[in-house]
């Protein structure tokens, strides 16, 4: 009861920590001071505050995309254990669930970016979908090798399974998930090399471009889930990058914030250090980590 | 074999995909070389140590780490244009049918009647993977430079085939090997340069003049 | 084994000497010093009774003693000729020339003598490398295109031989003996090893060594890189490298014909030999450049040997007298070729026609090869080529012999059609002489080599005769 408790305080406090550690880490590198931790906090407090500006053109899908994609992500967030403890929700499949849940909020950004008939938005909704083809498939393939490692068909019987003792036995494949998925982790979050979080140029970024005609709490709502669903797949690379256990399942909720901060310190230090792809680029880079996905799943499947 | 053998076999599987996706002829070089190097490292790995695989192992680092790199850096100085000259099938397409040969290496290798003890390693697919890859690179290729990377992924792939045979092959013959490996890409070296010089692109699709006259 | 070794350090002395001379007009004198030296070596070893030491590594077999006396007296009349040509070309620097040359011989050498597999591989592919500078001896976009392809064919071909020799040495592996790679204990083992592996190990084998000689569909490099290279470099190239590619192939042969495997592999050899008559009698019709022609007449006679080692039996003993005969007959023609493009400034058999009257002695001994190159008597090549049609028709395969009779007819006519214009036709009146004419140097040697073609076809010597059974019986082993 008590881990639940844990689980849905962390899942609804923590996203968007992430984001302020990101942006103080490369605000460091830089020389700023930058913002504040909690920044994000206070961003979403004040879209939550202001009114909302709905264009006459849309329709209600464009209403309902924020709300049902912010739905599935939290949905989606109830299969992923955190540290080393057991999810709210878990079934023999679920893991299919999961990547579908993930899905269904995109097809909605997309189609609320669809809605509002912006040439620009479509262009990063085909730029967003296009990409997603990509990604998709490494979520899915990495969660397979490992489900074919554990035996196991749900979320938490394959994340929990990965050790040390696994990693000295197929090393390799590890690796290779663990590149394939960070590159992911950066492309799907719409970070650097992949997006620019913080470009609002048209014509290169992909994600920001999407959620242009949203404002007020819808807008809270988009940035809220965005930072959920940067959580969620960080807790997921966690599972299998560092698979730390101990006994003591207070230790292990300690140990799995600090590592989640340490991820977004990483972020940030990637995002510091590289410049942004082409936009050419971006596929094959992608491309990159289906091949290095498909490759850890013939080590293992052979 | 130790299984840490097999986790650097992976290591060059992925430096062929990078090789076959890069279009930066810099990168590809140094990729072929970090692939020499730890080639050349893997008999350590695999055999107890003994002068005879110290000596290999020292001859392969410096002729595929150092020598070679050194010789295709060369090649590539004297050429002051750069241009991009995507190969045929295009990166994402080169880098797609690596992933195949991958796989296709790998299903093969699983159905070759290999020596018992060699059957649950990677060095054989690793080996089948990895000429296939440097044929990818030779035949699709358009630059001269990354024609001679395909050759070296090639004898890269034969090399690992080679290090199940260790034993067989004699230091003189290795040595030898290695010795007109390197006299090999010095004189392409030379060659490259000299076709930049003349057709002043290293574009090897445009040397048509030769060919049957109907 | 002293004595061989001093084969092999002999050319190798000689190309550091070449290095070490800094004039360009004396430095091609150190080749015919070389050649004398190598020449007067290989009679004297194989005149010389066989050793009773015998090294496991290093064992001139007749087969090896018939291929250096093939090497050795085309790279003699190479040399000479070469003293004269260079002087011709005097313009250009000739160390490169001189010293690949030799080197190449030294490898050859080496070739002719060993039993290790990996190191027969190391000597071909030193024989590759050190020619590839000497395509590009005239240093012009065409001749840059030719050794790019030599280059890079020939060296992915023979990579996949290393390959193929890996393969023959994991057969050892998975049969459970102690690897090896010596050509006596491989045969010795033959009979055990895993069928699989070893039919691996002959193809690529095959299509590695066969890349080296030229067999069709892996000839494509052959008419550039003959076509672009000097006269005498196109000697060597088609009678002491493409012959080294097929001492490459016997070997693997001998192995896998005391594997009892005999079948796979000669079907597999009739098969490439047939296809590259084929494609050789194809380009040879209308060819107009003469340089090509040899290139493709060349792909004709790699055909041969081919179908030779896939016919077996008496074909055997015509393959061995074709080492000799196509050596040197190639030897003629090219350095005749040679002297024709100098005296015409072309290749072409429209500008260089006529070669009778601008340069009789070169044009006759043309006419003379091209007639001893396509088996007509007495030259030698007419005995090898009789005795593949007796092997077709008597042991079975009269199909490939009517085939070889009738592509060989093609080869003969179309080589014939440009042959002829080129020997006799009308100097083409608009054309300004160039300052070549016929020297001593220059058609002294050619015409040598063919005395020999002429000689030994009409009378086999008796130890030349014995040394060719014996060689022809070494492939026979175990049947």
């Amino acid at each position: 009861m008590i881990d639940l408790l844990i689980h849905l305080v962390l899942i609804i406090l923590i996203p968007p920590l992430l984001p302020g550690v990101i942006n103080r880490t490369k605000a460091a590198f830089a020389g700023r001071t930058g913002a504040p931790l909690l920044q994000p906090y206070y961003d979403l407090y004040r879209l939550l505050r202001k009114g909302t500006v709905f264009s006459r053109t849309t329709t209600w899908v464009f209403r309902a995309g924020p709300i049902v994609t912010l739905a599935a992500t939290l949905a989606a967030a109830l299969f992923i254990p955190l540290g080393n403890h057991a999810p709210p929700l878990s079934f023999n499949g679920d893991m299919i669930l999961f990547v579908y849940l993930l899905a269904l909020g995109r097809f909605f950004t997309t189609v609320a970016a669809l809605d509002t008939g912006s040439s620009f938005e479509g262009m990063g909704a085909a730029r967003e979908v296009t990409f997603s083809c990509l990604a998709e498939p490494v979520v899915l393939i990495t969660l397979l090798v490992l489900s074919r490692l554990s035996g196991s068909l749900s979320l938490a019987g394959i994340l929990t399974h990965s050790s040390t003792t696994l990693w000295l036995a197929s090393g390799a494949s590890l690796i290779l998930l663990v590149a394939g998925l960070f590159m992911v982790l950066l492309a799907e979050n719409c970070r650097i090399p992949f997006d620019d979080p913080t470009t609002h140029l048209e014509l290169t970024m992909i994600h920001e471009v999407l959620v242009l005609d949203h404002s007020g709490p819808a807008f809270g709502m988009i940035t809220y889930g965005a930072a959920l669903k940067l959580s969620i797949l960080s807790a997921l690379f966690l599972h299998v990058a560092l698979p730390l256990r101990n006994a003591d399942p207070y230790l292990d909720w300690l140990v799995f914030v600090i590592s989640m901060i340490l991820l977004a310190v990483a972020i940030g230090v990637v995002e510091s250090c590289m410049a942004r792809l082409r936009m050419t680029r971006v596929p094959q880079m992608l491309l990159a980590a289906c091949v290095m996905a498909a490759f850890a799943m013939i080590l293992v499947v052979r | 074999m130790s299984s840490f053998a097999d986790q650097l076999l992976v290591l060059v599987l992925l430096i062929n995909i990078l090789i076959l996706g890069t279009h930066r002829a810099r990168v590809a070089i140094r990729a072929i070389a970090l692939q020499g190097v730890v080639l050349g490292m893997m008999p350590l790995l695999i055999h107890p140590v003994q002068g005879h695989i110290l000596l290999i192992t020292l001859f392969v680092v410096l002729a595929k780490g150092v020598c070679i790199p050194w010789l295709l850096f060369g090649a590539l100085s004297k050429i002051e244009f750069s241009e991009d000259l995507p190969p045929f099938l295009g990166y994402a397409g080169n880098v797609i049918a690596g992933a195949v040969a991958t796989v296709m290496a790998f299903a093969f290798a699983a159905r070759l009647p290999l020596a018992p003890h060699h059957q649950e390693l990677l060095t054989v697919p690793a080996a089948l993977a990895t000429i296939l890859a440097g044929f990818i690179a030779l035949a699709s290729r358009r630059k001269a430079i990354n024609q001679v990377i395909g050759y070296l992924m090639l004898e890269n792939g034969i090399f690992i085939f080679g290090l199940l045979l260790t034993e067989a092959m004699p230091l003189m013959v290795e040595a030898g090997a290695l010795l007109d490996l390197i006299a090999g890409i010095f004189v392409m070296g030379i060659i490259i340069n000299q076709i930049g010089r003349e057709f002043s692109s290293i574009d090897t699709s445009r040397m048509t003049a030769l060919r049957e006259e109907e | 084994m002293v004595l061989f070794t001093l084969l092999v350090l002999i050319p190798v002395a000689g190309a550091l000497i070449a290095w070490l001379i800094p004039s360009n007009v004396k430095r091609p004198w150190v080749m015919p010093v070389t050649a004398c030296l190598h020449l007067a070596l290989v009679v004297a070893i194989v005149v010389a009774p066989p050793l009773q030491s015998r090294n496991e590594w290093i064992d001139l077999d007749a087969i090896g003693k018939l291929f250096l006396l093939e090497v050795s007296a085309l790279f003699a009349a190479c040399a000479f000729y070469s003293v004269s040509y260079l002087h011709y070309r005097r313009e250009r620097n000739n160390r490169v020339l001189c010293m690949g040359m030799q080197v190449c011989l030294a490898a050859m050498s080496l070739a002719a003598g060993v039993h290790h597999m990996g190191l027969l591989w190391l000597a071909i592919e030193t024989t590759t490398l050190s020619m590839a500078p000497l395509v590009y001896f005239n240093r012009n976009a065409r001749s840059i295109e030719a050794t790019w392809k030599y280059m890079l064919i020939c060296s992915v071909g023979i990579a996949l031989a290393l390959l193929g020799i890996f393969f023959l040495a994991y057969s050892t592996v998975v049969a459970g003996l102690p690897p090896s790679l010596l050509l006596e204990p491989l045969q010795g083992y033959a009979p055990r090893l895993p069928a699989g592996w070893l039919h691996a190990a002959f193809v690529f084998l095959l299509v590695g060594y066969g890349t080296k000689m030229g067999l069709a569909p892996l000839h494509t490099w052959k008419p550039d890189a003959y076509g672009e290279a000097p006269g005498l470099v196109g000697a060597m190239l088609a009678g002491g490298l493409a012959n080294c590619g097929f001492i490459g192939l016997i070997r693997i042969y001998q192995i896998c014909m005391a594997s009892g495997n005999a079948p796979f592999c000669r079907a597999a050899l009739l098969g490439i030999g047939l296809l590259s008559l084929f494609t050789a009698a194809a380009f040879l019709v209308h060819q107009t450049d003469f340089k090509r022609m040899l290139a493709y007449s060349s792909v004709e006679h790699m055909g041969l040997f081919a179908v030779a080692l896939g016919l077996g039996g008496k074909a055997l003993y015509g393959a061995m007298l074709h080492l000799i005969g196509n050596g040197l007959a190639k030897g003629v023609l090219f350095l005749a070729a040679g002297n024709i493009h100098r005296a015409f400034a072309s290749k072409s058999r429209d500008s260089a026609r006529g070669a009778l009257r601008r340069a009789p002695w070169s044009g006759a001994l043309f006419l003379a090869g091209f007639l001893a190159m396509t088996g007509s008597p007495p030259f030698l090549i007419f005995s090898s080529e009789y005795s593949f049609f007796v092997a077709a028709f008597t042991q079975g395969h009269p199909l490939v012999g009517g085939l070889l009779a009738v592509l060989l007819m093609v080869a003969f006519l179309g080589m014939a059609m440009t042959v002829l214009p080129v020997v006799f036709g009308e100097p083409p009146k608009n054309r300004e002489r160039t300052k070549y004419h016929d020297t001593a140097l220059l058609v002294g040697p050619p015409l040598a080599l063919l005395t020999i073609l002429g000689v030994v076809g009409v009378w086999l010597p008796q130890p030349l005769y014995r040394l060719v059974n014996a060689a022809a019986a070494l492939l026979e082993v175990a049947r």
